[in-house]
Order: C-alpha cells, then structure tokens, then sequence
C-alpha cells in the first residue's frame, strides 16, 4: 500500500513537471494584463492579435507546408529507397543502413551548418534549400520505419502472385503495398512531427525573409515575449494533442493493434 | 504408502470477480508423478501458480511438508518450476541460467560447476554451457528450463505446460525423457497439461479438472477405464456417450434396446449417462448383433479402422481391426463389462462441457 | 536468373535516394572538412581545429560537456524509476498513461523555451508563487541550471520512452522465474531487469546526451548571453563573425566528442528513432 502510494505521489510530480509549463501558457493566453504574474481578466484579444498578425500567420504556413512537403518527398524517396535496399545483399544492406543512421546521430547544428556551407556555396539559401534540408533530415525516419515491415512480410506471396500471372507492378500494389503500409504511414508522421518541431537546421538553411515558427519565436524571444506567443502556444499544444490522440487511439491505430 | 508432500485445503482463488477455483482440495504424496488435466480455463494452471507461489489463495491453506506456506513468496519455496515458455533469461548464457539459482544460495564455484555439468549431462546437452540461448532450439531450452530448477535440488518440481510449445515427435522423445528423469532424481513431479495421451503416458496420479472443480483423481488405468462422470469420458479418449435408463441392477436400456452390463446401486428406471469407448463395441453380422446398423463412414488409421454406424438413431463411433465398407449393414454387440454407467450430473458446475482444446 | 535481374532492378529504387545521400549528406560533411583545413584564402591550416586549446573555447566545451552529463544524469535518474512505475500499472488505461507522458515532446521545441522562461524569470511564476509564501526568490534564469532544467523537461521523453520500451518487453514469466529460483526483489532487480533494460538506457542516453551537448537555443534563450556553450560558440563564429573556417574546425571537434561518446557508451542501442512510438 505504501508503495502504491509512494509510486502515485512519483508520477503526480513528474507530471506536473511535465504539465505545469504548458498550464501557464495556456492560462497566460487568456491574461488580460501585459504582466506575466498578474490575472487581468479574461480575454481573446491575444488570439485575435494572433490571427491578424501577417508574420506569424505566414510563419505557421511556412512550417505547415514545410511539414506536409518534406514529408511527403521523404515518404517517397525513402519508400523506394527502402524497397531497393530490401532487395540488397546482406553486407550492403548494413552500409546503407550505417549510412541511413548518420544523420539521425549527427549533431543538428552540424546537419544545419554543414548544408548551409554546401548551399552558400552554389545557390542562395531560401524556401527550396529548406526543404531540402527538411527532406535530407527526414528520409531516415521513413526507410527505418518501413524497412521492419519488408522484413517481416513474407517475400515468397510476392512470388507467389507473380507465378500467378500478376505483373511486377500489380503484384507490389497487392501483395507488398498492404504489408508496408503501417510503416510508411507511421514514417510519413513522424518526418512530419520532426519536420514541425525542427529548429536548428531550419535556423541555418532558410536564409533571410522566411520563417518557421521556430525560428520566429526564437527571434521573437531574444527581443521579448509577446502575450501572442502564449495564444499560439496553447493553440499548438491542442492541436499537438489531436493529432496524437487521434494517431494512438483512431481507428487506424485500433486496426494496427488488433493484428497484433 | 509414502506420505503426503503437499496438501491444498479448501483452496478458493477469483480473477476480477471470476471464480477459477472453488473450495479446491487435493494431497501430493512424495515421489509422485502427479499430472493436473483438462481443458484450457479449468483452473491447472491456478493450481500450480498457488502451489509455486505466484498466486495467493483467497482462502486455504497450502501445507508443505507440514508446515504452512500459504503465504510465502516463490523463492523461500522449497520447489522449482518450468515455465510453458522456458523463461531463460536471454541475457544469460546457458551455464549462467543453470547457475542463477545456486549463486543466490552462495555456494562454491566448484559446486557450481559440478553441478552445472550434472544437469547438462542429466538433459542430455554436454558442452553447451557456453552457449547463448537463442542459439538453442525449443526442444533444447526447455531441456534447459529443467535443468536450471532441478539443480537447487528442489523436493517438487512444477512444470506448466513444459512440452506444450514442441512438436509432436519431440513430444513423444520428452515424455520418456520426464519419466526417466523423475526415476532419477526421485522427487515429486507436479506436471499440468491439456493434452490427455500425455497425462496417461507419464502420470502415477492423474487429476482430472473443469471450470474450477476436481472431476476424479485416480491412476491413468482408473480414469480411462472407469470414468467418474461423462465429462471425464469424454476428455480422455474417445468415447460413445448416450443417455439411457437404468432398468434395474445389471440391466440398461439404450436407444430402445436392453443391454446387460455388471453395474449396481443405481436405482430402478433412473436415467444415466452411457458410456461405450470405440474399441471396445464390436462388429458382427446383422442377425447375431443387439441392434443393427449402417456403416456411413470408413477411415483408415493405421493399426485399426475408424467406423462410424448408424444405428437406432446413434452414430457409433467404432474401432476395429476388420474392413467394413460404407453402406454395409452390420450388427452391433457390447460385452456387459464394457459397458460404463454414470450419474447425469446434478448441479450445473458438474456438468459435462465440451473441452475447447 | 530471372530473379537475380528482378532483384537488381529492385535495388535501383534505391538510386535516387543514394543521389541524394551523396549531394546533401555526404558532400556538406566534405565541406566542413574542406573549410576546417584552411585559410580565408584557401590554403591548408590545422589552426581552425587547433583553436579549440583556446582557453575560451576550452572552457565552453567543458562547460557543455558538464551540462549534457548533468542532464543525461536527470534524465536516466528521473525516468528509470517512472519507466518501472509506469510498467507496474498493469491497468485498462496502461497506453493512455503513457501517452500522457510523451504528449509534451510534440509541442513545439521553442515553445517549451518560452514556458520555462516564464517559469524561471525573476518576476515569473515560481518567484511569484515563493514570494507569497514568504520564501526567499530564486534567481536561477540566466544560470547554467536554468539551462540543465530546460533541457531537461526537453529531452525527458527521449529518455522515458525507450527505457520503458525495453522494460515492458521483459516478460513476466522471466521475473517469475528469477523469483522461482530464489531470487529475492533486490537480486531480481539487479539480475535481470537493469540487464534486460540496458540496451535501453544505452539509446536513451545517446538521444538525451547528443542533443544537451550540441544544443545552442536553449543555452542562448535561458543563459542570457552569460552560458556559453560550444554550440553557442560555433554559431556565433558563423553567423556573427562569419568566421566559417574556425566554425567548421570547431565543428568537427564536436562532431568528434559526439561520435566518442556514442562509441564510449556502445552503440547498441537497438531502437533509435522508432522506439519513439
């Protein structure tokens, strides 16, 4: 009984640890006071600020279609390349799964600093050298995330509809295709999560005049905190939580866990 | 008659309001191989878990040995277990495994050692003490698991399951290799099991379970030939099991035919439950047979035929060594002492289920 | 022979991403190297790497070694013990507890920034609070801890998430097996459970040490200019003195201490990123 009780009072702690920072934002997102201690009153006029503020509006679609861009080019990219180091002999499939993961250890600010010099140097930074970077970050997350399920399919069904007269292409989007698709959809989010959360190396590749959310609340910070800020944060937290609500508990998520 | 190792007293055991086990009480005498049987959810597996320790009792007693153990933990148990799925420890190398229980006891490393060797040598597996459980096959960890709790030298040794997860050739090689091991170490044997040939095969004792209540205890002899109630007739073996009334002493009727048979104390015009096992109903030409009947299916087993005939309304399932093509019309004869009379079952928790094996 | 060209064609698919891998992973490290060896004006040096004995520079990696070890310290003594409590709780709602726990790490990294600013200010909310309970104030912003906190509450999940992967996939019977063979809690704890959840410790240490190591933002929003770290060295010499010679040596200086420290504590560590979900 102690010891239920000792394990409860841990897990309150560490959850308010995790909590009680989001909980002031949000609270500070509805204080009519420029103070940060004082409750003013209740308001919107911080969202409302928000949603008319040009900059932070066109941050948020910045990193919305960074996000979907990044992810989609590096869900295709890697699908295919996952497929091609499937087929792979044994030996060089560990290279180029080394290879993959070297980005994932590397330092960001390396990543970052490394691309700008490359990019510096043949072209100007600005939306494109982002997204290639964003691309270049993400590709890993998805090989790794599909490369399990290819070898857990079983390759023989492959053959199998192929010695039943499909073609290639038929027998792919019939026999492989559903095997891998939890991996890629699981690679597809999270390249997308990875890509929204992203700072550093999106810090040294967007070059002057565009925007992240991240980089202008970092920019925003140096200067000062807006109450706007505060509006934005409690607007992404909910949507944060959405999202995940929706990806561990939704229907696919569901389905995914009843083939287990 | 040696004495009684383990006693279990009115045990009572419920997960989230079900009841598993229902007033449960039962004695192990030493040196004996006794095997708990039955279908999946009849409480074996509880049984064994209370015994080892994992699982406490809502109510009674366990007594080992005299003394009460109710409520001590797994390790200051004076038994070991083997585990359905092995549950080496994968972290381990094999001879790591075996040693684990004797290094908690802080003995020497020469003992170890010997020890060690001992019991590799005992499963049949010398010189693998070097090497990393997953490079062992199932047949070969499970040999391992038993090695690893026979080493603490334990006066019960459990085991859940053990061959449930191996193929059946190896089933069959390991089922010698048990007995073989039990005569060795002379100690208790505690096995639990749905499959009922190997019950048969291994037990001195064999209890039969369902839903949470002991069915009959008796020898693999008592339980095959003389079966307590139709659910017992039916988990072990194949069996004919058809209602009929109990005329008088030595006389039942069934399926509107008379048949004597050497059963007494029944009452007069009492309805029962019959119980016919396949080789033991023999098949003649129609006029010098009890009932007659047709022969609809025929399937080559091996040693014998597998016959169905239908007779009066029944499909007999029939053993024999003698062909008897599908259409045929045969005779049906049962000697009187092969005939097996039991009680319908009274209340509902007795009654006969279907075991979902 | 068929099958040895439909799998050779199959592996073409990979061809494009190889393009990519040479352009954008393998080329930008070939220009760190470049820049790192030489001169404004192009001519060989060791000077750029050798600038990291520059007392300053010196001071601020050990500085951001001490600070990513402090961290990664919190961080396994925090989520060690959680990642077991969260394994007890054999309950309906195990998967949603959980999710609870990982939901902070997908709110936005600088936001998590801002909320710890506003936590830690001398006029913010913990001051507040301790000054109407008469307590004396903390004046921890712009201090190294203020950075540890930050990165901390940053980089829990990271940590959380693989040791408690590794941890449920202890099965029971192998606990129950330890106990059976006379093991008491503490034999089995040390036995067998910190063991079998190594290899998880081991990733979650290099997803919380690597990123407290390299790490700029956080030490530049909460240090207040006065936390210098390695990183915060590096991007200055870049983007302040554009000084891309000695931010490349300095770079691959620290690309070197964080390869050590993945080899220190064994790359074994078996789920990277996909220990993440």
């Amino acid at each position: 009984m102690v010891k239920k009780s000792a394990e409860r009072i841990y897990l309150s702690l560490i959850f308010l640890f995790l909590y009680l920072p989001i909980v002031v934002l949000i609270v500070l997102s509805f204080n009519d006071s420029k103070t940060k201690v004082q409750w003013g009153g209740f308001t919107l006029k911080w969202y409302r600020n928000l949603f008319s503020s040009s900059s932070i509006m066109e941050a948020f679609w910045t990193t919305i279609f960074l996000a979907l861009a990044s992810a989609l080019l590096a869900t295709l990219l890697g699908t295919l390349a996952a497929l091609g180091i499937d087929a792979m002999k044994k030996r060089n499939q560990a290279i180029m799964i080394g290879a993959t993961n070297i980005p994932l250890l590397n330092a960001d600010i390396v990543t970052g600093l490394s691309l700008m010099l490359l990019f510096v140097r043949f072209t100007r930074l600005g939306m494109g050298t982002v997204l290639i970077a964003h691309i270049t970050f993400n590709i890993p997350y998805v090989i790794l995330n599909i490369l399990p399920k290819l070898k857990q399919s079983n390759r023989t069904t492959y053959e199998a509809a192929l010695d039943l007269g499909a073609t290639p292409l038929y027998a792919f989007f019939k026999i492989i295709w559903p095997q891998i698709r939890p991996g890629v959809f699981s690679g597809f989010l999270m390249a997308m999560t990875m890509s929204l959360d992203d700072f550093s190396v999106t810090y040294f590749t967007k070059g002057a005049g565009i925007n992240t959310l991240s980089t202008m609340i970092y920019t925003e910070m140096r200067k000062g905190i807006r109450p706007e800020m505060y509006a934005l944060s409690t607007i992404l937290f909910l949507l944060a939580l959405i999202l995940l609500l929706f990806m561990n508990f939704g229907p696919s998520a569901r389905k995914g866990k009843e083939e287990r | 008659m040696s004495k009684r190792l383990i006693d279990l007293q009115h045990i009572t055991k419920s997960f989230g309001g079900q009841t598993v086990l229902d007033d449960l009480s039962l004695y192990i005498r030493e040196n004996e191989f006794l095997t708990l049987l039955g279908p999946s959810g009849c409480g074996k597996t509880t049984t064994l878990r209370i015994i080892g320790g994992f699982e406490t009792p809502d109510s009674g007693n366990v007594i080992f040995d005299g003394k009460n153990i109710t409520s001590l933990a797994p390790n200051e148990r004076q038994l070991n277990t083997v585990f359905q799925k092995y549950a080496l420890f994968p972290h381990m190398s094999i001879a790591e495994n075996i040693a684990f229980g004797l290094k908690i006891k802080k003995k020497s490393k020469a003992y170890i050692d010997d020890k060690i060797n001992y019991a590799l040598k005992l499963v049949n597996l010398e010189g693998f003490g070097k090497r990393s459980v997953d490079s062992l096959s199932g047949g070969q960890q499970q040999r391992i698991a038993i090695a690893r709790a026979i080493v603490n030298e334990p006066k019960v040794l459990l085991l859940d399951e053990p061959l449930g997860a191996l193929d059946l050739k190896l089933r069959q090689d390991m089922q010698y290799e048990l007995i073989r091991l039990k005569n060795e170490l002379g100690i208790t044997f505690i096995y639990v099991t749905h499959d009922q040939e190997e019950a048969l095969t291994m037990s001195d004792t064999i209890v039969v379970m369902n839903q949470g209540y002991i069915q009959q205890i008796g020898t693999p002899e008592d339980i095959y030939n003389e079966p307590t109630n139709a659910f017992v007739a039916d988990f072990i073996g194949e069996s004919n099991i058809i209602d009929g009334i109990m005329l008088k002493d030595r006389l039942v009727q069934v399926l509107g035919v008379d048949f004597p048979c050497v059963d007494e104390g029944f009452g007069n015009h009492k309805p029962v439950d019959v119980v016919i096992r396949p080789e033991d109903v023999e098949l003649v030409p129609p006029e010098s047979g009890m009932l007659e009947g047709d022969v609809i299916s025929l399937i080559f087993k091996g040693v014998h035929w597998e016959i169905e005939v239908l007779a009066n309304g029944y499909e007999w399932l029939v053993q024999t060594t003698q062909m008897h093509p599908v259409g045929s019309h045969v005779g049906i004869r049962v000697s009187p002492f092969n005939i097996q009379i039991m009680n319908k079952p009274e209340s509902s928790d007795e009654q006969a289920v279907e075991p979902d094996v | 022979m068929h099958t040895q060209l439909r799998s050779l064609r199959r592996q073409l698919l990979a061809g494009p991403y190889l393009l990519w891998m040479a352009g954008f992973i393998l080329l930008p490290v070939v220009m760190i190297f470049y820049y790192a060896f030489t001169t404004t004006s192009g001519h060989f040096t060791l000077l750029n790497i050798s600038s990291i004995f520059a007392s300053i520079h010196l001071k601020s990696l050990f500085l951001s070694l001490k600070l990513a070890l402090a961290c990664t310290a919190v961080c396994l003594v925090l989520s060690y013990p959680l990642a077991m409590v969260l394994n007890h709780m054999k309950t309906k709602n195990q998967g949603f507890i959980v999710f609870i726990f990982i939901l902070p790490m997908w709110m936005n990294f600088m936001l998590r920034i801002l909320a710890w600013k506003l936590l830690l200010s001398n006029n913010g909310v913990i001051n507040t609070l301790l000054e109407t309970l008469g307590l004396p104030g903390l004046d921890v912003l712009n201090t190294p801890s203020a950075v540890v906190f930050c990165m901390v509450y940053d980089f829990l999940p990271f940590m959380i998430l693989p040791i408690y992967n590794a941890m449920s996939r202890i099965q029971p019977d192998i606990i129950e097996a330890a106990g059976d063979l006379g093991a008491g809690e503490l034999t089995i704890f040390f036995k067998i459970i910190v063991p079998l959840t190594m290899p998880g410790v081991i990733s979650g240490i290099t997803m919380v040490f690597v990123p407290a190591l390299t790490s700029f933002a956080i030490s530049d929003l909460l240090g207040g200019g006065k936390v210098l770290l390695i990183g915060n060295v590096i991007e200055q010499a870049f983007m302040q003195e554009y000084n891309w010679n000695l931010g490349s040596g300095l770079s691959l200086v620290l690309m070197v201490f964080v390869i050590a420290s993945m080899a220190l504590v064994g790359s074994k560590g078996e789920e990277g990123g996909a220990g993440v979900w």
